[in-house]
């Protein structure tokens, strides 16, 4: 399974964490895809913690962290 | 010709009761533009920096930038610049609110405090007329309550700046408040105030803006395009408004980089219920915004039967997983308490979690803790120490209300205290981002995140993502963000404009203001200037290169769980890069760096 973890605004409608299985998605874009979030509302994307790329692979066991922009200080 | 500055600065005496005003000097005005780097300027020039920072010797001024009160956004800062008590370094406390807004449309660049009162007193500034007034009957009054009480005694119209009970006893983690819920919040410039019997300073202003602009028009229409630039950006336009800075509580803990139990873990599992989206779910009642700003990052809360300022990303980490705490209503309560008593909502907490680790680790014992002991996720210890910091009467209120450095080093484990110049790092695990501990060790006032936001760039991919696991090219990136952030903060614009503004904008604002003709690259000799005048302050003040060094811990303990494990930071390359970048040998400026900055009364000293 991936757990996708959804915060901020992206948790409208979403929730905060979803599970799918690894077979659903190669890369994290797919995901995005499965729970319809347009690229560009996305401005950190982690894999596992660390800063990724939509076309970047995702496996099993993976844990996919999605923010809308935020910040301060 | 106008400029932007009123041209004038109140000096007041407080041993003799003398009130005098002086013109601003336009040409050193130009060098360091206003707040921090004039009121640096200042204190040098005046020899404060070898002075015991609560003798009537030190000195606080109380400064604004050409900015300050504009109708440009986010322009409502003022700052506190004194020598501080606490690392005995330059401080520059920032503070928005309305406070810094109204003293210039009162007509005045700066208030230059100087002495102490033989009996408490406050300033009450109507336009150009000070008066020093007797304040004996508000000490021990809360700051909220004292700020109601003199706009009572002044009229709602007025804008009060204070000091708690935590800044008439001079403890050294005390914060100058304004208006409420902002504050001036560290390096104990509370104590400072404390120390000259100066309990508030209440301006009242016939202006409602500036009348001072060099070009009305130019500054119309650099405005517009900053708003624009703004607007458009999805965290200045948008995202603080909605979640405030408390959004970065989900970021950065979800890299791994979110310190917990006094830096001993930097994963915490339960962050998402001290979250900002948390606190927006169960407290948030409104946005709250300083003065002129667009972005409102400020967060109103329902507490309890009160309506408050509510806890900014820093308090919810440090009360939260630094102290092992998951309760949002008790962190509310706790950074409550730290703007009434008038207490750095940093120092406080960090304080309190370094104790914590003393506690766990035996040498604090429960008996000294006068029935509250200090165990990891005690609701009842957060609230109840940050009363006895704001109002010691025993003597580990008195050690612990001194900052961890002081407290651990009393205990004889000074790794215990999670600081820099003595003064306690802020949310940001310099172990798994490798640029911020740049800015922690070589921050002129102390461990700070805001003299070089290095998070912008490693986390948030803000101009550019950079890769926050590794060293490269981040001594260079460092040293531009300090120095342009160096500028922001004098020209009295609010640092958070840079998430969507940069150093274009900056000129093109500033030059509209002043009248001025800066290059963006000028703006940033400028920005170098003021953190190698500070640093100069610093030298003079006793500092050693040993104090631009981050604690043990995070040189040598990898990080301990979270995606971030088994890092360390690498401080031993990226420091003599950065010196390097800096024009700087064994940690201070050599006299070619500093002529050709044009500190030439820096040189030789």
């Amino acid at each position: 399974m991936i757990e996708v973890r959804f915060f901020a605004t992206l948790r409208e409608g979403r929730g905060k964490i979803a599970q799918i299985s690894a077979e659903e998605a190669s890369a994290a874009n797919d995901i995005l895809r499965r729970f319809d979030i347009p690229e560009e509302e996305v401005s950190i994307l982690l894999i596992n913690g660390f800063h990724s790329k939509p076309g970047d692979s995702v496996k099993d066991g993976d844990v996919i962290s999605l923010f809308p922009p935020v910040g301060g200080g | 010709m106008s400029n932007a500055y009123y041209e004038k600065i109140a000096r007041i005496n407080l041993s003799t009761g003398e009130i005098k005003a002086e013109p601003l000097d336009l040409e050193i005005a130009k060098k360091f533009v206003g707040g921090r780097g004039l009121g640096t300027k200042i204190l040098y020039d005046e020899g404060v920096a070898t002075v015991d920072p609560l003798s009537p010797a030190n000195k606080l001024v109380y400064i604004t930038g050409p900015m300050t009160g504009s109708n440009s956004p986010s322009s409502g800062r003022y700052m506190v610049v004194t020598k501080s008590p606490l690392t005995g370094m330059i401080a520059c406390a920032n503070s928005g609110g309305i406070w810094g807004a109204k003293l210039k449309f009162a007509g005045w660049d700066a208030l230059i405090v100087e002495g102490a009162a033989p009996e408490w007193c406050y300033l009450y500034i109507e336009d150009d007329k000070i008066q020093i007034l007797d304040a004996k009957e508000y000490l021990g009054v809360l700051s909220e309550e004292l700020d109601d009480k003199l706009k009572e005694k002044h009229g709602a119209d007025c804008s009060v700046l204070n000091i708690g009970p935590a800044g008439e006893k001079q403890v050294l983690l005390a914060a100058v408040m304004n208006d409420k819920d902002r504050a001036a919040g560290r390096s104990g410039t509370g104590a400072v105030m404390g120390s000259k019997k100066l309990k508030a300073i209440v301006v009242k202003a016939s202006r409602k803006q500036l009348d001072v602009i060099a070009d009305v028009d130019a500054l119309k229409e650099a405005n517009k395009i900053c708003l624009k630039i703004m607007s458009d950006n999805p965290l200045t336009g948008s995202g603080l408004r909605a979640l405030g800075t408390a959004s970065l509580v989900n970021v950065i803990n979800s890299i791994g980089a979110l310190p917990t139990k006094n830096w001993q873990e930097s994963f915490y599992p339960t962050a998402d219920q001290i979250s900002g989206e948390t606190l927006a779910e169960k407290y948030l009642v409104k946005p709250g915004a300083c003065f002129h700003c667009p972005i409102a990052c400020g967060r109103i809360i329902k507490h309890d039967d009160k309506v408050v300022g509510g806890p900014e990303y820093e308090p919810l980490w440090a009360y939260g997983s630094d102290c092992g705490n998951d309760d949002l209503h008790a962190i509310d309560e706790a950074n409550r308490l730290c703007n009434e008593y008038g207490l750095d909502a940093i120092g406080v907490p960090c304080t309190i979690a370094a104790a914590m680790e003393l506690y766990q680790n035996g040498c604090i014992k429960e008996e000294d803790c006068a029935g509250v002991p200090l165990e990891w996720g005690s609701t009842k210890a957060i609230i109840e120490w940050t009363k006895r910091m704001g109002d010691p009467q025993t003597e580990l209120d008195w050690l612990m209300s001194s900052g961890s450095a002081r407290l651990c080093e009393h205990y004889g484990h000074p790794e215990f205290s999670m600081s820099v110049k003595k003064q306690e790092i802020p949310a940001y695990d310099a172990r798994a981002i490798q640029g911020i501990g740049i800015n922690y060790a070589t921050a002129n006032c102390g461990a700070a995140h805001v003299r070089g936001y290095m998070i912008a760039p490693e986390v948030l991919g803000i101009p550019a993502q950079l890769d926050r696991t590794v060293t490269d090219e981040k001594a260079g990136w460092a040293k531009t963000f300090q120095d342009l952030t160096a500028v922001i903060d004098s020209m009295g614009t609010c640092l958070f404009t840079s998430f969507a503004l940069g150093a274009p904008e900056y000129a093109i604002l500033l030059n509209a203001a002043t009248g001025t003709n800066y290059t963006p690259e000028e703006l940033l000799e400028v920005g170098d200037r003021i953190f190698n005048i500070e640093r100069m302050f610093n030298k003079a003040a006793g500092m050693k290169p040993e104090d631009d060094r981050l604690p043990k811990r995070l040189l040598t303990e990898p990080i301990s769980n979270g995606p971030s494990k088994g890092m360390v930071s690498k401080l031993d390359i990226t420091l003599p890069q950065y010196y390097e970048a800096r024009g700087w040998v064994n940690a201070f400026p050599t006299d070619e760096t500093l002529k050709k900055l044009g500190l030439d009364e820096c040189v030789g000293k």
